[in-house]
């Protein structure tokens, strides 16, 4: 499918977008679906594709992440969040495939702001901009003209 | 009476006790020796080795220790045999860990796994417990510096300073009294060769039964070294334990 995503990192913040649109065929069957999940207190993950496989694989790794909270008494840094979902895709790619393009943006203390762009066959790259589906033909050019190291909040959200 | 609850590790005796359990421990205390100690610059981990013998074709490997992953080591004590099994899955699930999250694992949550395991073995399946302690020194940014000992039953401790094996009781005494938070590296060694000396039966103490390593972070990496025969010969000889003694005092 081809859900929009846009997400690029500014001077202390992750910026993610997501387009609202629900469609079966020809039948737009919701205009306010919320595609942005929060996979704990500091991370967001930015989820399109196949509807089923959206929602069951972001809360999937949504759940995971807070067994490993409850079990550790820690949250996993946003790097190794994004290489256990990455691992996750990796495995059910030769099983039984979800379809689903992600975009994960994460605030750590060590690290700041950072963005992982993830598709659906499971490849991996952390990026300062990226953006899935149709509205990247369009965005990866603005935000490669636009773009610049951090920005603060009030310039990345114009 | 308790020869009838003895041969079944999956049962409780009447008094409530895993007998197999405590045979398990009680195997370990007859083992050699193992200590670690936690000081500001790193950790130091200190062993008697029991196969002593010019015929062993030495140098290359150690009989009480044991690196588990970059950031982690540890030291055994008990049945060698047993303590290999629990060592490889150790170092499995290290990689494991780092596979997955590409990431050192936290030492506690290593340590976690294999008492994990060690448990299992006292619960289910009819087979007899590992008979092995273990000492697991290592540094992760969490905790920093950080020691843990381990026993057959799959209970864990965290510790400043701790002993298994033969003696333990007095060498924890003795650690319990001498160990101080602001001990550098070099304090360490020489606490570690004091706890070995009084706790070991033999009379006097020379490199080749002795095994220590420490676990250091200098700069950004984790540093585990094993001490070489001449590094501990010197160490000997300036706490004066060598097998040249100087008068007893």
């Amino acid at each position: 499918m081809s859900d929009t995503l846009i997400g690029f990192v500014g001077d202390d913040y992750v910026l993610l977008a997501a387009d609202a649109t629900n469609a079966f065929s020809i039948i737009l069957m919701k205009d306010d679906e919320d595609k942005i999940m929060k996979l704990d207190s500091h991370k967001l993950l930015a989820a399109g594709g196949e509807n089923g496989d959206r929602v069951q694989f972001c809360e999937y790794i949504q759940k995971n992440l807070s067994l490993y909270r409850y079990r550790t008494g820690r949250a996993l840094g946003t790097n190794a969040a994004a290489h256990y979902l990455r691992g996750e895709l990796a495995r059910f790619l030769r099983e039984s495939p979800y379809q689903v393009n992600l975009l994960m943006a994460g605030h750590d203390e060590e690290d700041g702001p950072s963005l992982y762009f993830i598709d659906y066959m499971a490849s991996m790259h952390k990026m300062k901009m990226a953006a899935h589906g149709y509205g990247s033909y369009f965005s990866l050019s603005i935000l490669d003209r636009q773009w610049r190291k951090g920005m603060p909040s009030t310039k990345g959200s114009n | 009476m308790a020869r009838r609850y003895d041969s079944r590790t999956t049962i409780f005796s009447p008094e409530g006790r895993l007998f197999q359990v405590e045979y398990a421990m009680e195997a370990i205390s007859h083992a050699g020796a193992a200590i670690g100690i936690v000081s500001q610059e790193g950790i130091v981990l200190a062993a008697e080795k029991k196969i002593i013998s010019k015929l062993l074709d030495d140098d290359k490997s150690t009989e009480k220790m044991y690196k588990l992953d970059d950031h982690i080591a540890c030291a055994v004590a008990g049945i060698t045999a047993d303590a290999n099994i629990l060592i490889n899955y150790a170092r499995v699930a290290a990689q494991r860990y780092l596979f997955a999250y590409q990431e050192p694992q936290p030492i506690e949550q290593l340590v976690t796994q294999l008492c994990d395991l060690k448990q299992g073995y006292t619960q289910y399946g009819g087979m007899r417990p590992f008979g092995v302690s273990l000492l697991y020194a290592g540094w992760d940014k969490i905790h920093g510096f950080q020691l843990y000992s381990s026993d057959p039953s799959g209970n864990y401790g965290g510790w400043k300073a701790t002993a298994i094996g033969a003696n333990n009781q007095a060498a924890q005494s003795i650690l319990k009294q001498e160990w101080k938070a602001e001990l550098n590296l070099k304090e360490a060694l020489q606490l570690a060769v004091k706890v070995m000396s009084k706790t070991m039966d033999s009379t006097s103490l020379t490199a080749e039964k002795l095994e220590f390593a420490t676990l250091t972070r200098p700069g950004d990496e984790v540093r585990y070294r094993v001490l070489t025969d001449q590094q501990v010969e010197a160490l000997l000889k300036e706490a004066n334990v060598g097998a040249e003694k100087k008068e007893e005092l």
